[in-house]
């Protein structure tokens, strides 16, 4: 006879596993190798672990490997010295900064071939319901404005039930509206099921507003310039929080948040 | 949307009146020539009338169009295979560039004399020989259309795990349907000419054979009758079945 314990997870378990990472990823080197050019370093001792549920900023300066580090963290590049370890059910959607639709098809069909095969002719209903896409479903990509094709990727990514939401500048090039529109679907939607978020950006602020922890890459080579946690709840970061917190790393971090 | 059906009748009157002119013109100049040299466009109508009823034209043409489809079914296939594998890697495309080259800038009558000697005066020959004449040209065409696949849709299709099936149906061939398009819109004209070469010089049938064989009669009529009802039914499969397929070809743009 099975022991409670076996049906329900105790507390103890439950905290480990929130605790064990769901993603982890080594990169001791990264090098691009041109056929016509001297090899640049990109990534130079990057360590990255995400845990499930948790918001993670990555921020850097703007051509820092960030990139490399995502198509790294994705499975699309092997060619790097360190490791990747995933955990085994492990299903990540990414949101690439252009939406990257198929103009060809059309928002429905771009977010349904994200699905595996037998999966495709689930209903798509209630996720296009919760993001404001039902209208659009039939149309072709060229008839959306960049936030509202953003907005179909996120869809795609989302549909895919992701145990991991990774997002490259997704706010990048929007008006504030469509932006905090944008932002409000995102963290909505991964907060609700309970999916980790791991976001690329240049934008300290908008990072300081949402993220559970920051990870702060130099230039190139990309490296870890430091690691930090915000427990702050998000309900209590006022303005006066954002503002010391900003100064605090730029003070720290020169490289890599700017002063202003 | 009757602005839009409005300007396409506008087209339609405007082609059939320059198309009139010219018939105009043809008619007026007949009149001061020997019409053994340009008949009248009333002695090529009754030409077209007799071959009509006799069967000839109808049988002739119907070989010559089956010469056309399949031979250009042969280059299409062969050529967008060829086309896409060496779009795609590197290696293939400098081991078959300059013979694809040569192909290219071979004239049709050496392809289409080499196959006879080669094969015999038979329909495998003929078939084969505007194939070759027109696949260099689809896929030099096609090549094109896999160099320029879209470098973020690839990456979007790994990272979405798309399988093969799905990668080659929604990602790939779209990006070479506008390719394909323009390949079989100037192809099918192309194998159509070329036919005609071959038929010329080896069958004893189809519309090639019909000019060469009026040529040596010097029955201009003929000729000019051949040639006007065999423009129309091409003229026509441009009009119901390339067209058609451009537009779908660029519906989502």
């Amino acid at each position: 006879m099975p022991a409670a314990g076996d049906k329900i997870p105790s507390a103890a378990g439950l905290r480990r596993e929130a605790a064990a990472p769901i993603l982890t990823l080594t990169v001791r080197r990264k090098v691009y190798r041109p056929a016509d050019a001297a090899p640049v370093e990109a990534v130079r001792d990057l360590a990255v672990s995400v845990r499930a549920g948790e918001t993670l900023c990555l921020i850097g300066p703007s051509g820092a490997g960030k990139t490399t580090t995502l198509r790294i963290l994705l499975g699309l590049d092997r060619d790097f010295e360190g490791s990747l370890a995933t955990a085994p059910d492990l299903r990540i959607g990414m949101v690439f900064q252009e939406p990257r639709l198929l103009p060809w098809r059309s928002v429905e069909e771009n977010v349904r071939l994200s699905l595996p095969r037998p999966e495709r002719g689930r209903s798509l209903d209630a996720l296009f319901d919760e993001l404001g896409l039902a209208e659009w479903r039939d149309r072709y990509p060229r008839a959306l404005s960049l936030g509202m094709a953003r907005r179909v990727a996120l869809a795609r990514a989302l549909a895919l039930a992701p145990g991991l939401l990774v997002l490259d500048e997704p706010f990048v090039s929007l008006d504030d509206a469509a932006a905090a529109s944008l932002r409000a679907a995102v963290f909505g939607s991964a907060g609700s099921r309970g999916a980790a978020v791991l976001m690329v950006t240049h934008n300290v602020p908008e990072a300081l507003a949402v993220a559970d922890r920051l990870l702060l890459l130099s230039g190139r080579p990309a490296r870890l310039a430091g690691e930090v946690a915000l427990p702050t709840p998000r309900a209590e970061r006022g303005r006066d929080w954002l503002e010391a917190t900003r100064r605090d790393l730029a003070a720290k971090f020169p490289g890599t948040v700017a002063e202003g | 949307m009757p602005l839009r059906a409005g300007r396409r009748l506008m087209a339609l009157l405007a082609r059939l009146a320059s198309a009139l002119i010219l018939l105009a013109c043809w008619w007026l100049a007949s009149r001061f020539v020997d019409p053994r040299t340009l008949p009248s466009p009333e002695a090529v109508a009754a030409f077209v009338g007799r071959e009509a009823a006799s069967g000839d034209l109808l049988r002739n043409i119907g070989i010559t169009l089956w010469r056309v489809v399949a031979s250009f079914v042969l280059a299409m296939a062969t050529g967008a295979v060829l086309g896409i594998a060496l779009g795609r890697s590197r290696t293939a495309d400098r081991l078959l560039d300059t013979p694809l080259l040569v192909l290219l800038n071979t004239p049709a009558l050496i392809v289409t004399v080499l196959a006879y000697i080669w094969l015999g005066l038979t329909e495998t020959a003929a078939i084969l020989a505007v194939a070759l004449n027109k696949m260099p040209n689809v896929a030099v065409i096609l090549r094109e259309g896999a160099r320029g696949l879209d470098p973020g849709l690839e990456e979007m299709a790994q990272a979405f795990r798309y399988d093969r099936r799905t990668w080659i149906r929604h990602v790939l061939l779209p990006q070479l349907e506008p390719f394909a398009v323009a390949a079989t819109r100037s192809g099918i004209s192309l194998a159509w000419k070329i036919v005609l070469v071959v038929e010329l010089l080896g069958r004893p049938n189809g519309v090639g054979y019909a000019i060469s064989y009026y040529f040596q009669l010097f029955d201009v009529a003929a000729l000019i009758g051949y040639s006007l009802v065999f423009s129309a039914v091409m003229l026509a499969v441009d009009a119901l079945l390339l067209q058609p397929l451009d537009a779908h070809a660029r519906r989502w743009r």
